[in-house]
């Protein structure tokens, strides 16, 4: 059926409808806000901008984080080969032997594996996903002019900025930096002399980690407090857009355990600098015995999975929610099962707090508690099937435009799937005994987190870069950047799932002493030339993302993909208040696409003459 | 604006009167608060369980302060209820009072600490002992955030005329609630240092 367009004289509706806050009647001609380069630009209280800060700072580290991961991917896939030539960057790092071949110190390999998962964990995945997108959006969707708390908002920023100036501070220090990998398990965390970088690096470590969950806090209270108290008239909860469902959540889950990541610091700071012994027992270091005994490593890592696995849904859940936004759409379809998926993300997240120690099969705990864990590991397979069936379902029959948001959106639900499956296996307490610490693991959460929250990112980038800067960004390079993303990623990916079955371990320096894996050497030879690609088609989407910020095509109407959220009625460059008079109120859900013959109906449209009743 | 403004479902769309947002992000905050100290409890009672654990008599004054806290919170609710009420001597020294016992108790623990020393219980000994230390430092530190808190406080409450306006009593009330949380915090920590 040809569906039509329905004439949205939005300015009407706005003027008609809208809720007079008298918002210019306390914002004189000197706006607080916009005055000056410094209160515009640095120390910005608009969310707009804070948005845009933490989605700048993300890509930084991502480019670091990434170029780090080349880096000990070289090493790792060409062992025989002379790293002579990354002496100039890298200097002492580099070990040159007496035949004059170069490798990376052993030390330093480590350290770029650390640092790799620490920056992309932390730093792009929840600073970057989460900060950029629910600073941008809270207010846009819920229709409100800034965040509860702008000035704590800002401080969220700089928290993060202060952990991103200190961890970059600790690239650079002389013993290099933290190297007991990103989950930074005791003894190596948490005995300066363990190994070098666990001096002054994991000082460093820790003081920036414990900044960012302060950000972290800042924001997740703001975040909640805002959903909570700022929506516009007729925003109920039941007619929030996913988007800010998923933010919602994602703060809520965060809120409750980033602390405990911080009860489980503190212990390990006092274990490095009180001389307790809370992790620490019965240690031979050099040939000599510690006087520590009584403490357990394990409990260290308890204290690290409560936080680190819902730390995981942390990242996945803003891409989850930016997805189906994006997905419904490109598809101009309402989203499949609305309230299934609220429920679900809901679901998942109150799960996310019983299964950390899926973590930790192997860490000698008792079977029949690992059973327990395993059940509820598994059960979070539910929700997360009933979403990607209703991704599916939405996109059945639809009316898809293939864009560069759009594929990213499919993109994402694919990569999901995939590592979806391999997070099965590894649940099942018993096959996880082989599958522990291999590639095996490393494919599963590089699909699953790693690509797939990069993915959600992506979309959301392509999908509101026209709200965030007036311009488009390029689609032939949206088109490249998605398709050499989508290959590479499988293609550096997938193989690890067969290394990791013939158990190869995973934060290995190098296999050839192992007969068994020197079956291998090709395949990783094969992996690191594909990662050299992806990294050289992140570029491409640098490129086009600076370039576009200035030159992109301009956007000239106020709703360019024709959706139905409250974003598309403010200006195509919103000021300071989000919108110049009055506020939208809302008069029905986020989904109302290709309902009663219209393309869609934006959510500030009253009923219509004749329209069958709404579902929300 | 008088008319009363519905949706497609007739539905009244109002704002509805929400909880204060400071408050609300306070309780947030507490509850943050909270899951930190559940972790080091639980890691406590993982610790005990795994053996190695030495045992000894937590000192007396521990149990005592909490009476201490608690009287404290008791004087500040009186001092919110004259508030309310309009009578400014109850609201002034009842705060004042909440005021004293907070350093008391803050004076009380470093005593406690002592107490421990004495006993040969060091902050780098077995974890039973550290875990004391440890968990028992930090309420105090949020303690003391509390008193700066309650410090600002007397210092409107005797500095400025007393009005009691609703922006007042919000503002008092986010005290109130962070210092009784404290209470109770120190309440549930001893649940956990009398079954050492
Ligand atoms: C059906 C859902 C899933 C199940 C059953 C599952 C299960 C598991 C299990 C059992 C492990 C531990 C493997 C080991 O170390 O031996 C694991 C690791 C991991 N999973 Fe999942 N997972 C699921 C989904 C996810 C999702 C959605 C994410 C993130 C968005 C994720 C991120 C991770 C990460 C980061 C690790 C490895 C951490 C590390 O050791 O460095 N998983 N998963
Ligand atoms: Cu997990």
């Amino acid at each position: 059926m040809e569906k039509s367009t329905l004439f949205v004289d939005d300015e009407k509706l706005l003027k008609d409808k809208g809720y007079d806050d008298h918002f210019h009647e306390h914002h004189h001609d000197e706006d607080p806000y916009q005055s000056n380069f410094i209160t515009k630009y640095i120390f910005s209280m608009d969310h707009k901008m804070i948005a845009k800060q933490f989605l700048l700072t993300g890509m930084f580290w991502a480019i670091i984080g990434a170029a780090m991961s080349v880096i000990f991917r070289l090493q790792l896939g060409f062992p025989a080969e002379s790293l002579t030539w990354l002496k100039p960057l890298l200097g002492k790092w580099i070990v040159v032997n007496s035949q004059g071949v170069g490798h990376l110190s052993t030390e330093f390999y480590y350290a770029m594996v650390t640092m790799h998962g620490t920056i992309i964990v932390f730093f792009v995945l929840t600073a970057g996903l989460s900060g950029t997108f629910s600073n941008l959006l809270i207010p846009l969707q819920i229709g409100a002019r800034d965040m509860a708390s702008p000035l704590l908002n800002m401080m969220s920023y700089w928290f993060f900025f202060l952990a991103s100036v200190v961890m970059f501070i600790s690239l650079f220090v002389s013993t290099g930096p933290f190297s007991g990998g990103w989950v930074a398990y005791p003894p190596l965390s948490a005995l300066p002399q363990a190994m070098s970088g666990s001096g002054t690096g994991m000082t460093l470590w820790l003081i920036s980690l414990t900044l960012f969950v302060v950000s972290v806090l800042l924001g997740g209270l703001n975040y909640v407090t805002t959903v909570l108290n700022l929506r516009t008239k007729g925003m109920s909860m039941w007619r929030l857009p996913l988007t800010i469902w998923s933010f919602f959540i994602t703060a809520i889950i965060g809120l409750l355990s980033f602390p405990v990541l911080v009860a489980g610091f503190l212990l390990l700071m006092a274990d490095r600098s009180l001389g307790t012994s809370f992790y620490l027992s019965e240690i031979f270091i050099n040939g000599h015995a510690l006087d520590n005994v009584g403490g357990s490593p394990v409990l260290y890592q308890h204290l690290f999975w409560f936080l680190g696995h819902p730390e995981v849904y942390i990242i996945i859940l803003p891409a989850m929610g930016i997805v189906s936004e994006v997905m419904s759409t490109h598809a101009r379809k309402p989203i499949f099962g609305y309230k299934a998926m609220v429920i679900s993300i809901a679901s998942i997240a109150f799960l996310s707090f019983l299964v950390w120690a899926h973590h930790m099969f192997v860490s000698g705990m008792n079977p029949f508690i690992a059973n327990f864990f395993t059940i509820f590991t598994l059960i979070i397979a539910v929700p997360s099937a009933v979403k990607v069936f209703n991704w599916i379902s939405t996109l059945y029959k639809g009316n898809l435009t293939l864009n560069t948001p759009m594929l990213f959106a499919i993109g994402f639900v694919s990569m999901f799937i995939s590592g979806g499956l391999t997070g099965l296996y590894l649940g099942n307490s018993a096959i996880d005994i082989q599958m522990h610490d291999t590639y095996f693991v490393v494919a599963h959460f590089h699909i699953v987190m790693g690509v797939a929250a990069f993915f959600g990112m992506f979309a959301g980038v392509y999908h509101w870069f026209p709200k965030m800067f007036g311009r488009f960004m390029n689609e032939t390079l949206g088109k490249i950047h998605f398709w050499g993303t989508m290959l590479t990623a499988y293609l550096i990916f997938w193989p690890m799932h067969y290394m990791g079955l013939a158990g190869v371990p995973r934060r290995y320096y190098k296999f050839d002493v192992f007969d068994t894996f020197s079956q291998f050497s090709e395949l990783n030879k094969f992996i690191t030339v594909m990662a050299i690609i992806a990294f050289f088609v992140q570029l491409v989407f640098v490129t086009n993302f600076f370039h576009s910020m200035f030159f992109g095509k301009k956007v000239r109407s106020k709703n360019p993909w024709k959706s139905t959220t409250l974003e598309w009625t403010t200006p195509i460059l919103p000021g300071h208040g989000n919108w110049p008079g009055k506020l939208p109120t809302v008069q029905r859900w986020a989904y109302d696409y290709g309902k009663d013959g219209f393309d869609f109906i934006p959510q500030i449209q009253p009923k219509l003459d004749g329209e069958t009743s709404a579902v929300h | 604006m008088t008319r009363v403004m519905t949706d497609i479902h007739g539905q009244n769309m109002e704002r509805r009167s929400r909880i204060h947002p400071h408050k609300l992000a306070l309780w947030i905050g507490l509850a943050s608060i909270m899951m930190m100290f559940v972790a080091l409890t639980s890691a406590y009672l993982v610790k005990k369980g795994g053996g190695e654990w030495l045992d000894f008599e937590v000192p007396q004054i521990f149990y005592f302060n909490a009476f201490v806290l608690i009287f404290s919170s008791v004087l500040l609710q009186a001092s919110y209820v004259g508030f309310k009420r309009g009578h400014e001597k109850t609201y002034k020294y009842g705060l004042a009072g909440a005021f004293v016992l907070g350093i008391v108790f803050v004076i009380l623990q470093y005593k406690g600490w002592q107490a421990l020393y004495d006993l040969g219980i060091y902050l780098s000994g077995n974890p039973s002992g550290s875990f004391l230390y440890i968990i028992s430092g930090l309420h105090a530190l949020h303690v003391i955030g509390g008193i700066v808190a309650l410090l600002v406080a007397l210092i409107f409450a005797f500095r400025l005329r007393f009005v009691p306006t609703k922006r007042r009593r919000n503002r008092f009330e986010l005290v109130i609630h962070y210092w009784h949380f404290m209470g109770f915090l120190w309440l549930y920590l001893l649940i956990f240092l009398f079954s050492i």
